[in-house]
């Protein structure tokens, strides 16, 4: 029954039912390390406490929502999974009237005195959304296969992109387009299409990105998210590369990172904690933080590959690409790969919203790993 | 039933695709590695260079300026506390915002400072925006500096000269090193910015006024903020120096010029130390060390009466009848004359179809040398230059170290002109005429002093011959072990002069006070010698009356003394340019001067 499953076990690590929860609590207390240190210099006028103090405080929340999640039977989520979306499109709705602005962007919902983020929870239901609907295997036409589906996910992508938020709406069409590809009656082949155009896409990115003159990217990018500053970019991408550069082979330890420390390196503690770590750790802090990641996805589709049902399935592809993405968007970025979006690095980088959200759909997960044998 | 079995194929189905997605991540992942590895390992050395320029700046110390006072410690040049705003260019990531802000925050044009980053073409080398921030300013910087990205404040000392313009030509002033200037040898070890002497002492002397930059290496965040200090290396300050001038003297002497254009100059003929030099017009040092604007500059510089000419080393003025002094040292050294050889003076000298007048119309009747020192006869060294001529008179000049700078310690002095016949034919390309001869007797035509050469001239007579070569500073304070160290008085000349002419040129001088046409040079107090000259601006031939003489054509007057007479302990000089006689109006200057100068309770400290 899961005879593909065991191929890619690792020592049976995906049998261990403490595994999931100990990696993500290793991987974000590497993260509040990092914020801490690359925080420690910064004049918090933040209300009520340093932001290493906040990001704990997120841990503890999101340790809750992941026990309510796995222990939540998953399949009522199925059931209102249609009223969820429709909420959270509703939301989004909200942001753009009621939201607060910062930097000519409105992300944020305020209520008392925290914000969070209603974009980070409509990419978590689309996944849910499209798992419903797949999951009742509609018929394999073009219609109920490609062009329903696409009518549900627009209202939602394009309320992201008009906060406007490039880089949560990447994600979600990216989110979107895996899903649409594994649920497909497309034969193998144009999965190894996809995953082919995946693999180049960095030399696309040399290709047709780098070509393009300083002010031609400023200008796209100004274009689709003013609130990217362009203009900083150059400087931004530079310091990055030279705080994971400096780290070296062992790391400049947890208080010999001048970049981070110093802030040479603006946003330290959120779209740039990879950064951070790198310096502090060096490379073989980096294979570690990896090979963790790499356990973890390996868990995250080791589940997939034994859930009973379609539903539990298409949530782990969803849920996998999405955090998958986003980690290759935000390393990307910070090694120079990729054009600097604000993506979050999931589980290390600061943010309530995001991470309790991540938390949240690794509960679910782990809810579908405890479920496998219930019928 | 059957869509059971289907969905259960569909499942199955969709599970062995997620060997892609494992697939997927492992690509990203080894993707991500690579890059680190490259980034880390082969690039990893290189970043971390670069980081730690990043963290890491080198800024000046600068060492404060030796202070200078005069002969009675009276406080001529100081230092005083000044905030800088500088601002290192690397570190601003928005120069337009920092231009905003600034000039919000304190009194500088945005404009300006626009202008002064573009000039700017060292972005990691601070940039000094403004100096001289008020406190007001200085707090508004310091509350707001951590909006401020780049800047830095930094306390420093400022040149100051609590005396205003007195002695502004001595002492001289500062101004910032220029980019040229930074890459002479003698301003090895400074940077842009530092201040560097411009003028007077502050020139002359600026090896060691200046002392030695210090630095000190600071790690700074990522607005250029010191966060701590890496390795220090304190500057070594300037050594002070103590100068010859005498303050309270020195301000009688510029007080006694009062509106006109000329100089005075006050030495100890038994050293050389130079007690007054005063130079009129003048300047106000602090202005210039302040810096200037464009406009205050070009007005300055061309003022037409010259300012910023030290008259007293620079200028360069016809001797009139002090030159007779040489004249008659000459004619009785080569024995052309004895003290009591009689020449007759009708108030005209014929020489070819040329007349040659005396300045007393009705002439002085038979004259000998010491008549013809004390009235100035014309006549009586128009005879004696022509027995003499040209060379010869070019020679005894010489011996007295005109035609020649003196060596002061002051930058830029001009040497005068002795002229000769070799000196016609090479300068103009000329023979010599006779006529010019009878005129060089008389201290015109081509024969140029400064008023510092005539200052010398009368000291060395008043001296016995020994010629000392005139200074200002007289020694230099050791800041590193507070030890002074003298300089010694340098004996330039012994000038070759019997002991026979020095005693008929003191007693003439004498006279000249006593009875002659120094007569408003006579003390109540104190026995003083000296001589009055008139330099011709222009010849008076071709003037009918000289009353109606434009004030610019008008002749020079020149005062020269020493006293006491037995006993010199001063020499003065006195050119007042454009006013007429010498013994009318020279006269009670050098009077005053040494009136002033050997009165035995004088107030030697200035408040």
């Amino acid at each position: 029954m899961n005879g593909e499953g065991e191929k890619f076990s690792l020592g049976g690590v995906h049998e261990w039912q403490f595994g999931l929860p100990v990696l993500i609590l290793t991987i974000s207390s590497l993260g509040i390390l990092s914020i801490y240190s690359a925080s420690q210099n910064v004049a918090h006028n933040f209300e009520w406490a340093p932001l290493y103090l906040k990001q704990i405080t997120w841990v503890v929340i999101g340790g809750v929502a992941f026990l309510v999640m796995s222990a939540y039977d998953y399949h009522r989520l199925s059931r209102y999974a249609y009223v969820l979306y429709v909420l959270s499109l509703l939301l989004l709705v909200l942001v753009s009237f009621a939201g607060r602005s910062t930097r000519g962007a409105q992300r944020w919902l305020e209520i008392g005195s925290f914000s969070f983020q209603p974009s980070e929870v409509a990419k978590v239901m689309l996944v849910v959304m499209l798992a419903r609907y797949f999951s009742t295997w509609p018929s394999t036409g073009v219609l109920h296969r490609i062009i329903i589906p696409v009518i549900l996910m627009f209202p939602g992508f394009l309320l992201i992109l008009l906060q406007p938020d490039l880089g949560t709406a990447i994600t979600y069409l990216f989110v979107f387009l895996t899903i649409i590809l594994f649920v497909g009656p497309w034969t193998r082949s144009l999965i190894f299409g996809f995953f082919g155009i995946l693999m180049v896409l960095p030399f696309l990115w040399k290709g047709l990105w780098m070509p393009l003159r300083a002010y031609q990217k400023e200008r796209i990018l100004a274009f689709l998210d003013p609130t990217l500053d362009p203009m900083g970019q150059g400087y931004q991408a530079l310091q990055s590369k030279i705080a994971i550069g400096s780290g070296q082979l062992s790391g400049q330890g947890l208080y010999g990172a001048t970049q981070s420390q110093l802030q040479f390196l603006p946003d330290g503690y959120t779209d740039f904690a990879f950064a951070v770590f790198a310096e502090q750790w060096g490379f073989l802090g980096v294979v570690i933080l990896l090979f963790l990641y790499y356990l973890l996805f390996m868990m995250m589709i080791g589940i997939g590959e034994r859930a009973k049902d379609l539903f539990g399935v298409i949530l782990v592809i969803g849920i996998t690409a999405m955090l998958s993405f986003c980690l290759m968007v935000n390393i990307g970025m910070t090694v120079g790969l990729l054009p600097i979006v604000g993506i979050p690095l999931p589980l290390m980088s600061y943010g309530g919203t995001t991470l309790v959200m991540t938390f949240a759909v690794l509960g679910l997960l782990l809810n579908i790993k405890r479920r496998r044998f219930s019928s | 039933m059957e869509s059971v079995v289907k969905q259960s194929e569909n499942l199955r189905r969709i599970q062995r695709r997620l060997i892609f997605l494992r697939l997927g991540v492992v690509v990203v992942l080894a993707i991500l590695l690579i890059r680190m590895w490259y980034i880390q390992i082969v690039k990893g050395e290189e970043y971390a260079i670069l980081s730690e320029q990043n963290r890491v700046r080198m800024v000046y110390l600068k060492p404060p300026r030796g202070l200078i006072y005069d002969r009675h410690h009276n406080l001529l040049a100081n230092n005083i506390p000044s905030f800088n705003l500088y601002v290192v260019l690397d570190d601003v990531d928005d120069r337009q915002r920092l231009q905003e802000d600034l000039s919000a925050l304190i009194r500088v044009s945005a404009d300006d400072i626009r202008v002064a980053m573009a000039k700017h073409n060292t972005p990691r080398l601070p940039l000094k925006v403004k100096e001289n921030l008020t406190l007001k300013e200085a707090a508004a910087i310091e509350s707001n500096l951590p909006q401020l990205p780049g800047v830095v404040l930094q306390a420093e000392t400022e040149r100051s000269y609590p005396q205003g313009s007195a002695a502004a030509h001595i002492i001289g002033y500062v101004g910032e090193i220029s980019a040229q200037g930074l890459k002479e040898e003698q301003f090895q070890g400074l940077n842009l910015g530092s201040a560097v002497g411009k003028y007077g002492v502050e020139l002359e002397y600026d090896q060691i006024l200046r002392g030695r930059v210090g630095h000190k290496t600071i790690e700074v965040d990522a607005r250029g903020h010191e966060q701590r200090v890496i390795q220090i290396k304190e500057p070594v300050p300037g050594d002070d120096l103590h100068l010859t001038i005498d303050l309270p003297l020195q301000r009688l002497a510029e007080g006694l010029l009062e509106d006109a254009a000329g100089a005075i100059v006050a030495l100890d003929p038994r050293n050389g130390d130079v007690l007054v030099l005063a130079s009129h017009p003048t300047f106000d040092p602090n202005v210039l060390t302040r810096g200037l604007t464009v406009s205050h500059w070009n007005q300055i510089r061309h003022d037409l009466r010259k300012p910023m000419t030290n008259r007293a080393t620079q200028g360069q003025y016809p001797p009139g009848s002090v030159f007779k002094l040489v004249v008659a040292a000459g004619g009785l050294e080569s024995g052309s004359i004895s003290r009591s050889t009689p020449i007759e003076c009708r108030g005209r000298f014929q020489m070819g179809s040329r007349v040659f007048k005396d300045w007393r119309k009705e002439g002085h009747g038979l004259v000998n040398l010491h008549e013809g020192l004390v009235h100035s006869c014309d006549i009586y060294f128009y005879t004696l230059g022509r027995q003499l001529g040209i060379d010869k008179l070019a020679h005894y000049a010489a011996q007295f170290g005109l035609g020649r700078r003196t060596g002061i310690d002051l930058p830029a002095e001009s040497p005068g002109i002795v002229p000769s016949s070799k000196w016609k034919a090479r300068v103009l390309g000329e023979r010599w005429y006779p006529g010019e001869t009878i005129l060089v007797a008389i201290g015109q035509s081509y024969v140029t002093v400064t008023p510092l050469q005539m200052a010398t001239l009368i000291g060395t007579i008043a001296n016995n011959g020994l010629q000392y070569r005139p200074r200002v500073v007289r020694k230099f304070e050791k800041r590193q072990d507070d030890t002074l160290v003298d300089i010694e008085p340098f004996l330039l000349d012994t000038v070759p002069i019997h002991h026979e002419t020095l005693t008929a040129l003191h007693e003439a001088l004498r006279d000249v006070v006593v009875s002659g046409t120094g007569r408003r040079a006579q003390s109540r107090d104190i026995a003083i010698s000296g001589k009055t000259g008139t330099a011709q601006v222009v010849s008076l031939d071709k003037v009918e009356s000289e009353d109606n003489v434009p004030h610019g054509l008008r002749d020079h007057a020149w005062f020269v003394a020493y006293a006491p007479s037995d006993d010199p302990e001063i020499a003065v000089s006195v050119i007042l340019e454009h006013m007429g006689h010498g013994g009318t109006v020279a006269a009670p200057i050098a009077r005053a001067i040494i009136d002033e100068y050997l009165q035995p309770d004088r107030v030697l400290m200035v408040p």
